[in-house]
């Protein structure tokens, strides 16, 4: 009976690491083919080691301005969907009003919608409207769905703040404005940096409505889009393979950061 | 957020553009949570709402590019769409429902996993969940491409234990290929969505007291019955939510479908993008995304009903 029961449980152990790697592999290759010498435009199958891509990472025509948009886009659509997110969120929390409901709906159908169904009908409004699409309608429209993550973030982190504190800050004298920078703030960081980060990830990586409302403009998923065509450059794979570095090294960072916290954190 | 104690002087509310200042305070004080709500709800209401009353007038107009198109009220593009494209329609229900699935059996696992048995490691085993999304989605697909390679290992192992063979019976491959057929779309969907389904499982799973396992093998339940009777019940919001934040982005997705697929797995959003944005005729492609839309909320609203949860987080 043990032995079979151990057989159960290591089976589950076992089945957890199979998926693991299927999630981790296609990771695990673009890194190694970030070291190929293609034969052809392709890079799809293994032919020797090389380091030229890495040498010259911007060695193909218009990937690395592609790039640099799709950081530009995510930097302005995070600050715009934390601003507005974050200032949603409070209200939310901390105010009860009419119309709740249906704010709340507004918020989670972007989130309860196939990508492409916003993105078509994000793009009929600007047909209709006449507008040009370019970097300014894709601002617009990532703006608009990472919104509603940010709410979620800072909202949850809002509601397990203890009321208290802020109380505690009145009573000692300070000012709303004091409060809020000094007590509130501080405490909801945390959730706003989670719904930034967030916004920062899903603008830069969005594809299907940046496909939609973009117009002419190549944004880097696009760029990675179209190649799939044309012939895929070994240095789509150096970028890929520096995003993934650049965010161990994020999350390392945090890491070490809030176990320093925890040390030094005034005992409850 | 009342407080017992007021300061005498209101200054200005922090963090947000103040009201004219001829209002009382106490007025003013009421309005803040409005000020809060305005910008952002403004700006879903103009790029999100009405977009949708937007596609909805599109999908009942007739017309062309040459003339414009003008509100008919021709509802006989819904009958046209459905007719001309209900195979595309029935396939991506299909393949998003079988990822939705794949997702579920292989994510459980891993999710069961990192919360009951994965102690000291569990943080790096989130970490490595997640990981797949620190390199771009679309490069990713395309690195299925190299795996599932004619001729390359996976596909030679999946033809030597017979693997092919069942699921050419099942329609999904075609002879001993898989690149360009349905198999190879669902393993690409499963794939870029399973991190989705994995999360909100082990949330709720970790919110299990482990006590609870304990007691039900006190009681003399077998681990399988620990499982049907406690594990599985109690994880039910998670398996909810990570089905619908599964299936609802598969449904309509094009990306697998286009690079890991041919022509014959084309599913709903291939033809909603290609109609758009290359065929131009925007009443068909406004009128599928609808009906694309409706069913997607349908789906969605009584399935939330009968699991009875509303935190999709």
């Amino acid at each position: 009976m043990s032995l079979v029961r151990w057989i159960r449980r290591n089976l589950v152990v076992l089945v957890g690491l199979l998926t693991l790697a299927y999630l981790i592999i296609p990771n695990i290759i673009v890194m190694v083919f970030s070291f190929n010498k293609p034969a052809g435009r392709f890079n799809y199958s293994w032919q020797e080691f090389s380091t030229d891509a890495w040498k010259d990472p911007c060695g193909v025509a218009d990937m690395c301005d592609s790039l640099s948009l799709s950081l530009w886009i995510a930097l302005w659509a995070t600050i715009g969907a934390t601003v507005l997110g974050t200032m949603i969120a409070f209200a939310l929390v901390r105010y009860r009003f009419r119309a709740r409901g249906a704010i709340n709906s507004l918020i989670f159908l972007p989130m309860a919608m196939p990508e492409v169904v916003m993105a078509a009908s994000l793009l009929t409004l600007f047909l209709n409207l006449g507008a040009e699409l370019g970097p300014t309608t894709i601002l617009i429209a990532h703006t608009m769905f990472c919104l509603s993550f940010v709410v979620v973030a800072v909202k949850a982190r809002v509601l397990s703040m203890d009321p208290r504190l802020e109380e505690a800050a009145k009573d000692l004298y300070a000012g709303p404005v004091q409060t809020f920078l000094r007590v509130t703030l501080p405490i909801a960081a945390p959730g706003i940096a989670a719904g930034a980060m967030l916004s920062f990830a899903l603008s830069f990586d969005d594809f299907i409505i940046t496909n939609f409302n973009s117009g002419n403009t190549v944004t880097f998923p696009m760029f990675v889009w179209g190649s799939a065509q044309r012939g895929t450059p070994v240095q789509i794979n150096v970028i890929g393979t520096a995003m993934f570095a650049i965010a161990v090294v994020v999350v390392v960072t945090a890491q070490v950061i809030t176990n320093r916290r925890k040390k030094t954190a005034l005992p409850k | 957020m009342t407080t017992a104690s007021e300061t005498a002087v209101a200054p200005p509310e922090p963090g947000l553009e103040p009201g004219p200042v001829t209002r009382k305070p106490s007025l003013r004080r009421a309005l803040v949570p409005y000020w809060l709500l305005l910008p952002g709800i403004l700006w879903l209401i103009v790029f999100f709402a009405l977009p949708l009353v937007y596609q909805a007038s599109t999908s009942v107009q007739t017309g062309s590019l040459e003339q414009g198109f003008k509100v008919t009220w021709h509802f006989q593009t819904y009958w046209d769409a459905l007719t001309d494209y209900y195979p595309q329609f029935l396939k991506s229900l299909l393949y998003a429902g079988t990822a939705t699935f794949l997702c579920l059996l292989l994510g459980y696992p891993l999710a069961y996993l990192i919360a009951f048995r994965a102690g000291r490691w569990r943080n790096l085993l989130l970490v490595l969940v997640i990981a797949p999304f620190f390199t771009s989605f679309l490069i990713r697909t395309l690195a299925w491409k190299t795996i599932l390679a004619d001729g390359g290992p996976v596909v030679d192992v999946l033809n030597t234990i017979g693997f092919l063979d069942v699921t050419s019976w099942l329609g999904m491959t075609e002879g001993n290929r898989v690149l360009a057929t349905p198999l190879a779309v669902v393993t690409g969907l499963t794939y870029n969505f399973l991190p989705f389904m994995i999360l909100p499982l082990y949330t709720s799973l970790e919110r299990i007291d482990p006590r609870l396992h304990e007691a039900a093998g006190d009681l003399y339940a077998r681990p399988s019955t620990v499982f049907r009777k406690v594990t599985f019940p109690l994880s039910m919001p998670g398996v909810v939510s990570g089905t619908l934040l599964t299936f609802i982005p598969a449904s309509g997705d094009y990306v697998n479908a286009e690079l890991l697929g041919s022509t014959d797995t084309r599913m709903v959003g291939n033809v909603i993008q290609s109609q758009f944005l290359r065929v131009l005729d925007y009443p068909t492609a406004a009128a599928l995304s609808f009906i694309l839309m409706a069913v997607v909320l349908i789906m969605v609203t009584v399935y939330i009903r009968r699991a009875g949860t509303e935190d999709l987080v």
